[in-house]
């Protein structure tokens, strides 16, 4: 029913969420000896959910390692300016699905009400 | 879902990883230039060791203090007849803590701590701008 009411957008909703942790697991690894850096394939992921894979596979298949512009020492793969930057374009993108979501309601508020 | 990790956690456990970074080195910085007996006596840096944890249920990880270890290095040895720790040879043993890579060390623990407030409180917004749709 849910999937019916708001289509692309919940799913998108809850693979920009999932995006957030991981994107948060980098920032607070930074520091860590050995942690690579991972990042959801938002397209791909998006593309498995909507042919019919559930939550959890569907992001887990889109999830990878980042490719690091220059390594450190210690094996660490995290980049601030990376992270960052793709971390504020996930919340830009997490607040227009959210955006979308709501006029998706508002819509059918209307219609419920006949106004 | 109970056990799961949140953004929340996930940021509670890497600020306080942070900060036992940040009062390890204020403890090395503290203890600069003392000077000790013998060599077994004498202050050798602290360095907290991260290790990456992850909760497999989604994916989610944070990171984990594994222990505070000692540095393994030599403390340098200087000739002071007249101090009151002197040892027969009238040496003293001067802990090996470089202020500098300390003053790094605290600078880097800081930033990475204020960058997980920022990621947090952005985190909290989305999610409260989330509960108030309606």
């Amino acid at each position: 029913m849910s999937d019916g009411l708001f289509g692309i957008h919940g799913a998108a909703l809850q693979i920009r969420a999932q995006r957030m942790g991981v994107l948060g697991s980098n920032i607070a690894n930074a520091a860590t000896p050995g942690y690579k850096a991972r990042d959801i394939d938002f397209a791909a992921a998006l593309e498995a959910r909507m042919g019919g894979g559930d939550e959890l596979g569907s992001i887990q298949s889109a999830t990878r390692y980042r490719v690091p512009v220059m390594p450190s020492l210690d094996g660490n793969t995290v980049e601030m300016a990376t992270e960052q930057t793709a971390f504020a374009e996930n919340a830009v993108a997490y607040t227009a699905t959210l955006g979308f979501l709501r006029g998706r309601i508002e819509t059918l508020t209307r219609a419920i009400k006949g106004e | 879902m109970p056990g799961q990790m949140t953004m929340f956690e996930l940021g509670q456990r890497a600020m306080s990883a942070q900060l036992v970074r940040m009062n390890a080195a204020a403890s090395n910085l503290a203890n600069a230039g003392s000077v000790a007996a013998s060599e077994d006596q004498a202050y050798r840096p602290l360095r907290p060791v991260f290790a990456e944890h992850l909760d497999a249920a989604n994916g989610i990880s944070t990171v984990r203090v594994q222990g505070v270890q000692r540095a393994d290095v030599a403390p340098v040895r200087r000739h002071e007849p007249g101090h009151p720790l002197a040892d027969e040879n009238g040496d003293v043993w001067v802990s090996p803590v470089d202020e500098n890579a300390e003053m790094v060390e605290m600078l880097e623990a800081s930033r990475q701590y204020q960058n997980m407030i920022e990621a947090m409180s952005t985190a909290k917004h989305l999610m409260l701008e989330t509960m108030r749709m309606k």
